[in-house]
């Protein structure tokens, strides 16, 4: 357990010392969502910058997958749950302007009032939602 | 540098920075759900090893952070792109709210779910197309 902890503390680090690359050099929050949504959405002016992070942040799921068998976790519910997931997800972070990285690691550094609300907020209906379907499936 | 050399650089930097970010999701393991699932619910032996997670993520930027406070402009780019000082509404609840709930039910957030899919996760492959278009029916709702 307590390696668990290290290696969540190392990862991250991590993840910290990925979002602080892009806000130094191209001025830009890391929230995935935000990223993914302006694909989405914007034009194709703003695109390339997207495109190179999230093909970054596929490599290393396509690395990961390669040397560390194990490290890209089963789901742990039916394709028609996940299906559903995905939807609120995607729908929710656009909504609520941002997700886990953009409100949580980007906006609680920043100290914003706003982030903090969207954190408190996910992870009441997050753990409310786990709960409940931990015992239902 | 000339235009095309500085933007093949930059285009090079912002692919290094999502790698560095999804290695961290990686060996965080944010990219398992049962450890996600096993952090949201604390009624089944709780595991809050990913909570160190974001205190690892936050202690990194918040010193980026307010390293380039003062700075007119990114290394690469013409200007910072950051939200400002929004108050909190309705949407911000809601839409945060809904996130949770798909959060909780699947055990991604979207960028681990990213690494996942293209780690062939089948999961997690339905889970980030369904993400895709939740995000444009939210689009075109707003347009």
């Amino acid at each position: 357990m307590a390696s668990n902890w290290l290696l969540g503390l190392l990862g991250g680090a991590l993840i910290g010392a990925g979002s602080a690359l892009l806000l130094v050099t191209h001025g830009r929050i890391a929230g995935i969502s935000g990223i993914a949504g302006g694909l989405v959405e914007r034009a194709a002016a703003d695109r390339a910058w997207r495109l190179a992070f999230l093909a970054g942040l596929a490599a290393a799921g396509i690395a990961a997958a390669a040397v560390l068998p194990g490290a890209i976790g089963a789901p742990v519910r039916s394709l028609g749950a996940m299906a559903v997931a995905g939807l609120l997800v995607g729908f929710g972070a656009r909504l609520g302007d941002g997700c886990t990285s953009g409100h949580g690691v980007c906006g609680l550094s920043r100290g914003s009032v706003r982030s903090l609300v969207a954190v408190a907020t996910f992870m009441v209906t997050g753990a409310i939602t786990a709960i409940v379907a931990g015992r239902l499936s | 540098m000339t235009a095309s050399a500085r933007s093949r650089v930059a285009l090079g930097i912002a692919a290094l920075a999502g790698v560095t970010f999804g290695a961290g999701l990686v060996i965080s393991g944010m990219t398992q759900p049962a450890r996600i699932v096993g952090f949201l619910d604390p009624l089944d032996g709780w595991d809050p090893s990913l909570a160190f997670v974001m205190a690892g993520a936050v202690a990194v930027y918040a010193v980026a952070h307010a390293a380039v406070r003062r700075r007119a402009r990114p290394w690469l780019d013409a200007r910072f792109e950051l939200p400002g000082r929004g108050s909190v509404d309705a949407p911000l609840v809601a839409g945060a709210a809904v996130f949770g709930i798909g959060w909780g039910l699947g055990g991604f957030c979207p960028g681990p779910s990213i690494v996942a899919a293209a780690g062939g996760s089948v999961g997690a492959i339905v889970f980030v197309m369904a993400m895709l278009a939740g995000m444009h029916v939210r689009h075109r709702l707003a347009a």
